[in-house]
């Protein structure tokens, strides 16, 4: 395979920096959560439905 | 609509009148020009044929870097002793405070910009090929920074890191008025063979963008 | 990607996020799988001379440069939409939106220009190419947006964050075509073809793995979205219970008599 480092480096840096993000996101929102209680969460005390937004 | 002049007339009036008293800008901003012109050349090694052929980025660069201080100035003014709620409560449309508090930083700008091209006449050699071309840039790309700067300065006032966010939040914006000033002052300096005054369509959708929607958000954004 | 949490109440997750982060996960390995593994390198013979020319293996950055782009694009406009929603509702659903958009669409952007430059070495033969109107435009895009993540970060009061944010947002993307418009005539001479894509020998396969991406992408953004802003949302209940507690707890200390100590904080 031609470009092999540039094809890690790539893919790796991005989907990596993705990762971690998204660790940190999982992360704040157990933060969060455990502090607000769970009615004012919107996405768990309705059905589940508007909860995308 | 005449209510509307009288009050930003007497916005402007006022900030020039401060400006005026406290000379910041002309004591201050305006020698800071001219030690940016001279960085340049050291940066440059002083080659003369160099700076001529970059004066006009160099130049532009340099107004916006001054267009900075006089615009955390505009704002600075208004936050002691609260005078912006003061002006608000004097029944001024935001719009009026908007168009007054821009037209004090143009008329600053320009004066900034006439400073600036003497000096690159004299420190760097520019020539002036095309007055007319350096006049309409210089005026469509102060009312465009004036206008933007000035919405910006609302933005980013109250704040304690309201210096050091003013800079990134400002610039990226008026990268197309750099490229534009910078490309028509290219012609009108004859240090590259481009057509200009196409370039200066581009300033004028961007200066009147600037002020319509700079008006209108102002408004919004002075009611909190 | 996805937790395996169950609980509820202590996570962000919901039943519906879980499947969406799992079908994710899923298309995610895929695009690998055919990114690397079932699509051929960019390979072409020259017309003339019959060298090999063509982008070869750096081809399979593209899956990855390409829908990045393009949602990076789509979060920037969820965002600016939401802000003008804002401004016209002035309801905290739009300002948390929008700002999940911005974040999100600023991880994105940046990774989009990490990913093309990478791309653009071995291929155009330059880490950056001044005067490229796409690269440059995504740039002060990148730079615009990283400004609107600052000024929210340095707002304390939430109104106003939500009302400068929603005017910064506005103002960004529509100095977008004025900045895309001046740097194609700053220097007219794009790399970026007209459609990269258009150059390569279209396989139908590299076309469905090229689809898959923007599939798998945009999986990763809805889910990206949908949490962040449940995290932005709880930030904002956070806040407002602890100002409600804050308030009680005056209160109960001016009833309780101790009018000094309720008052002296506010000096």
């Amino acid at each position: 395979m031609t470009h092999l480092g540039y094809l890690i480096a790539g893919w790796g840096i991005a989907l990596g920096t993705l990762g971690l993000y998204v660790v940190s996101i999982i992360r704040r929102g157990r933060d969060l959560a455990r502090r607000v209680p769970a009615e004012r969460s919107r996405w768990l005390t309705s059905t589940d439905d508007g909860s995308r937004g | 609509m005449s209510r509307f002049l009288a009050d930003a007339r007497l916005v402007a009036a006022k900030d020039l009148r401060i400006e005026a008293r406290s000379r910041v800008v002309l004591n201050q901003v305006a020698p800071f020009a001219l030690l940016v012109l001279v960085l340049f050349g050291f940066a440059l090694d002083a080659d003369q044929r160099t700076l001529r052929a970059f004066a006009p980025g160099l130049f532009w660069v340099a107004v916006l870097l001054c267009a900075l201080l006089a615009i955390q100035r505009s704002v600075s003014v208004e936050q002691a002793d609260g005078a912006l709620s003061g002006l608000r409560l004097s029944g001024m449309s935001p719009a009026a405070l908007f168009v007054g508090k821009a037209s004090a930083v143009f008329v600053q700008l320009v004066v900034l910009e006439v400073l600036l091209t003497a000096g690159i006449i004299v420190l760097y050699g520019s020539e002036v090929d095309q007055p007319l071309l350096v006049f309409a840039t210089g005026l469509l790309a102060a009312v465009a920074v004036a206008c933007t700067g000035t919405l910006y300065g609302a933005l980013a006032s109250g704040l304690g890191v309201r210096e050091t966010l003013l800079p990134i939040l400002l610039l990226p914006v008026l990268a197309p008025v750099l490229i534009g000033a910078t490309r028509a002052f290219d012609d009108a300096l004859g240090s590259a063979a481009v057509d200009g005054w196409s370039w200066l369509g581009l300033l004028a959708v961007f200066a009147v963008v600037a002020t319509a929607g700079g008006a209108l958000a102002f408004g919004a954004l002075v009611e909190e | 990607m996805t937790e395996t949490m169950v609980t509820t109440g202590t996570t962000t997750g919901s039943g519906g996020s879980r499947v969406l982060g799992a079908v994710t996960l899923l298309g995610l390995a895929t695009l690998l799988l055919f990114a690397f593994g079932l699509t051929e390198p960019d390979v072409r013979l020259h017309p003339t001379t019959g060298e090999e020319i063509g982008q070869f293996d750096a081809v399979r950055l593209l899956y990855l440069h390409v829908p990045l782009a393009v949602f990076t694009y789509v979060a920037f406009v969820l965002c600016a939409v939401a802000s003008a929603g804002y401004l016209v509702r002035r309801t905290p659903w739009f300002d948390t939106m929008a700002h999940a958009a911005a974040e999100v669409g600023t991880v994105f952007c940046g990774l989009v220009l990490v990913t093309g430059s990478i791309w653009g070495r071995p291929v155009w033969n330059t880490w950056w190419e001044w005067g490229d109107v796409r690269l440059m435009t995504t740039l002060v895009l990148f730079l615009m947006f990283a400004g609107y993540l600052a000024l929210r970060r340095a707002t304390v009061d939430p109104r106003a964050a939500a009302l400068r944010g929603a005017v910064v947002a506005l103002v960004a993307v529509l100095d977008l075509p004025l900045v895309n418009r001046s740097v194609e005539w700053w220097e007219n001479r794009t790399l970026h073809q007209k459609s990269t894509l258009g150059e390569l020998k279209i396989q139908d396969l590299t076309l469905f793995t090229l689809m898959l991406g923007f599939l798998v992408f945009g999986l990763v953004l809805a889910w990206l979205l949908l949490h962040r802003f449940r995290v932005g949302w709880l930030e904002r209940e956070d806040a407002e219970l602890g100002v409600a507690t804050a308030i009680a707890e005056r209160r109960a200390a001016i009833d309780g008599g101790d009018v000094d100590a309720a008052v002296g904080e506010d000096a």
